[in-house]
């Protein structure tokens, strides 16, 4: 039964077609290795069995009648953060403990036409705001490779049940990099598409012009074969993006040959370990046996991403997050008056960092701040945007690491915000700049923690960075699961 | 320093957050070095740059003001902790005097 996690979707698809296996059959095997496995993993915080099994057996009637969908009985894991009709829907906080949400996101809308079976809600940094899964209000979710240190975050808990075989693939966002630098310590694959590429729609907001849903997967092929369903124009999105929508699995085994690939100076820096610097630059050299020319480049604006990025998305962040009052849904904690009733609720619900990240965004925003950061941070995301668009004349997509270190220690970071905040620093510009990015593993450290590439494309030229992920994992053919769950 | 515990226990009381004594000091060492950080964007002369909020220029489309669907009242209520028929129930915002 085990060798089914070496199935991508399509080869799942095929097995189910000729029979040889049910929806009813690979749920249930994936429900018992959650059953088994995610006592110590804690990477979900709901699993949904009824729900799974009666999704499961619809999609073998749809199998039998010749009308399977592209995702037809293949069991997904979906971050929490994601609207699921009938559904309690928590974002991992307790201040929406209990929500139960009245409708479809329309990614969970699309999966569901395509016959997804839900096996449960996974665990996140609360609000989606962290990069360790540690600020969950519910549970830390620990890394499969080594249980002593953090998955990532904040889509921690997606990354980690796809890598020890929880699923077969999951959902979950990326603000910052919260789907690329867990994919990247989890050693498994993990795409941002391009900003308005995917509906927003039913993704609780954190920073709404950063947010973006994307698949985390076990092989590039699933995650083409994810991105074909979710991506497209939605009239729920204002900001998404009218253009039609290629078959990502196309470009999939395609030679590299000509293609240039541009490093960019800005990212080789001090402070990132040497097993992933040693690792990047044997895949870059992989890539160039295979016909890639190598183009040194240069994004000068680099360093100054993150302070960019942590105005704008806390600004963001403190509007989004106002609305939880304790008045249309989630929690309420009374007071004397509605002031104090407010205060109160909002003091038991949220968790520290969600509180930092709404004072911080308060102060940039308030009263003769505005100009200073916000606008300020605003105009520096259009130069740091220019910074790709002149890359963008030399080469077809940027290769870097995802992040500058493996995996870190449980409670490592915990207590120093600034230092957390700058593990994201390979990831951050990506979002500033909205262009689609993928993490794919390419290595291992002296640890035997994976290390990932990031390879990042021009906006809605998702195909090629997914052609080059494709070539790196043909290549490599790395470890896929960790033995203890293998 | 950049801010102060007053200006953090000030800012809290605008995002409506209720915070402990030892939370304003931590916050406020936090902040500052944060803000500290963030200082760093000064450096750089953005004099007549245009802002960046979305990777593709994109316009504003409108849709055709037709009636649609949307959600019945019980589907807008049930989340509510509190609901007096169609409304939401909430404590005073105005004193009434007797």
């Amino acid at each position: 039964m085990e060798d089914l996690l070496k199935l991508n979707i399509i080869e799942l698809s095929k097995l189910f077609e000729k029979r040889e296996i049910t929806s009813m059959e690979l749920t249930g095997f994936y429900l018992e290795r959650i059953k088994r496995y995610d006592q110590e993993i804690q990477s979900y915080l709901k699993i949904t069995e009824d729900k799974a099994l009666d999704m499961a057996k619809k999609a073998d009637k749809n199998i039998q009648n010749g009308e399977a969908g592209r995702l037809e009985g293949i069991p997904f894991g979906i971050k929490d953060i994601l609207c699921t009709k009938d559904m309690e829907t928590t974002c991992a906080s307790k201040i929406l403990k209990g929500f139960i949400a009245p409708y479809d996101a329309t990614v969970i809308k699309k999966l569901n036409v395509d016959g997804y079976v839900h096996l449960g809600r996974l665990n996140m940094d609360e609000f989606a705001m962290g990069s360790s899964t540690e600020n969950s209000a519910y549970q830390a979710t620990k890394n499969p490779w080594s249980l002593d240190r953090i998955p990532g975050g904040s889509s921690g808990g997606s990354a980690a049940a796809t890598v020890a075989g929880l699923c077969v693939a999951s959902l979950g966002t990326d603000t910052g990099g919260s789907i690329r630098q867990p994919a990247s310590l989890c050693g498994v694959v993990g795409m941002k598409p391009t900003y308005g590429r995917v509906s927003r729609y039913g993704l609780v907001a954190f920073a709404s012009s950063l947010d973006q849903i994307g698949p985390i997967t076990r092989n590039v092929t699933d995650c083409a074969v994810v991105m074909n369903v979710i991506a497209g124009y939605d009239h729920m999105d204002s900001t998404s993006i009218p253009h039609p929508v290629p078959d990502f699995t196309e470009m999939l085994g395609r030679d590299i040959k000509g293609m240039r690939i541009g490093i960019p100076k800005e990212y080789f820096i001090e402070g990132i370990e040497q097993d992933v610097n040693q690792s990047i630059k044997e895949t870059l050299l992989l890539l160039e046996k295979n016909g890639a020319s190598i183009v040194d480049i240069s994004l000068p604006h680099t360093e100054y991403a993150v302070a960019t990025y942590y105005i704008i998305c806390t600004a963001e962040a403190s509007s989004n997050l106002a609305r939880y009052d304790g008045v249309k849904y989630g929690l309420r904690v009374q007071g004397k008056d509605i002031i104090e009733m407010y205060k109160k609720t909002r003091l038991a619900g949220f968790g520290k960092e969600v509180k930092r990240r709404i004072i911080l965004g308060t102060y940039v925003l308030s009263s003769g701040y505005y100009d200073a950061y916000y606008r300020k941070a605003s105009q520096v995301r259009t130069l740091i945007r220019r910074d790709f668009e002149e890359a963008f004349k030399k080469c077809h997509v940027i290769a870097t690491p995802v992040s500058p270190t493996t995996a870190f220690k449980i409670g490592e970071k915990t207590d120093d915000p600034l230092q957390m905040y700058l593990s994201d620093i390979f990831t951050i510009p990506v979002n500033l700049a909205g262009l689609p990015a993928i993490s794919v593993p390419c290595g291992f450290d002296t640890l035997g923690l994976p290390i990932g590439l990031q390879i990042i494309g021009q906006p809605l030229d998702e195909a090629r960075i997914l052609q080059v992920a494709y070539l790196v994992e043909q290549e490599k053919k790395l470890k896929k699961i960790p033995d203890r769950y293998a | 320093m950049k801010i102060t515990s007053q200006t953090v226990e000030y800012v809290a009381h605008l995002a409506r957050l209720e915070l402990s004594r030892e939370e304003i000091d931590q916050y406020t060492n936090q902040l500052n070095s944060i803000l500290d950080y963030m200082d760093a964007l000064n450096k750089l002369d953005t004099h007549g740059i245009e802002t960046t909020s979305h990777a593709m220029p994109l316009r504003c489309v409108l849709r055709d003001d037709d009636v649609k669907d949307s959600f019945t009242v019980e589907e807008s209520t049930k989340n509510a902790p509190e609901v007096i028929g169609s409304f939401f129930k909430v404590p005073p915002i105005i004193e009434v005097e007797e």
